[in-house]
């Protein structure tokens, strides 16, 4: 039975410097459930994932907002959606593949997605062009997984101009 | 916040970073920038990523490793990562990283 234990829901500014204040936020809301220092780094590596993607793809670095909502129900399942109102995934499931990025290909690794996938237990992405993204994530505590982690990218191979 | 010069060191031609407590988007410019810079001036030929004080990275730290060992590797150059802490090799790891890294320990 899930039931709501605590919710929260901020929005701040789509700039890089939010990106650590997001982490901050996500961590202090999880203090309750007293995670594993991993499961508590996973959640902020995932959030913060979605919200650098908010500031840099989103809002091409332009500025906007961003909504970080939180729940956690009381069988400890937190859920996590990143909201922004920027320019939107033409194609979703493209975006989602390992390594494919619209940035300058050189400096990102194309992985923020396979990162969230690897470091949450779910993951759903739904976005409008012109009216924006929302990432919707969740992970549950109560189960205590310590398999570690999760393959990011098995058949990753990288070469000199950086992945083939 | 951004990264000062004293946070790089010149080596014979090993060019070594300290990488900051968080690697994330907000400072990887910073560190592009300067890292480039000594890259350009310097004939770096090796880069070293020390990781001692860095807790957390995410995927816009493998961004900073991929465009660095773009920029020397077709000079022959090398990669490495050092200090770096149980979560962070895993993750260099789990991202097949370690193709173009060595992470020394």
């Amino acid at each position: 039975m899930e039931t709501l234990k605590n919710q929260i829901s901020i929005e701040f500014d789509a700039i890089s410097e939010n990106e650590r204040l997001a982490r901050v936020v996500i961590a202090a809301f999880l203090a309750g459930i007293d995670p594993t220092l991993d499961e508590l780094e996973d959640v902020k590596t995932a959030v913060s994932e979605a919200v650098t993607n908010a500031v840099i793809h989103g809002y091409k670095e332009n500025g906007g907002k961003v909504v970080l909502r939180a729940s956690l129900s009381t069988d400890e399942k937190l859920t996590v959606d990143i909201i922004d109102y920027g320019v939107g995934i033409a194609n979703v499931e493209q975006a989602m593949q390992p390594l494919f990025t619209t940035g300058v290909p050189s400096e990102r690794s194309g992985m923020g997605f396979s990162f969230m996938e690897a470091f949450m237990d779910g993951l759903e992405v739904e976005s409008t062009p012109r009216e924006g993204t929302s990432v919707h994530m969740w992970k549950h505590f109560a189960k205590r997984q310590t398999t570690g982690t999760k393959p990011i990218l098995q058949a990753a191979v990288w070469n000199r101009t950086g992945r083939e | 916040m951004e990264q000062n010069m004293e946070e790089y060191a010149i080596i014979d031609n090993y060019l070594c970073i300290k990488m900051p407590q968080e690697v994330d988007h907000h400072g990887a410019a910073g560190i592009r920038a300067c890292a480039d810079r000594l890259i350009l001036d310097d004939k770096v030929k090796n880069i070293v990523f020390d990781f001692e004080n860095t807790t957390f990275m995410d995927s816009s730290g493998l961004g900073i490793i991929i465009g660095r060992y773009r920029k020397i590797s077709c000079f022959g150059g090398k990669v490495y990562a050092i200090n770096t802490n149980e979560r962070i090799s895993r993750i260099l790891k789990a991202s097949g990283m370690s193709a173009i890294i060595e992470i020394l320990v």
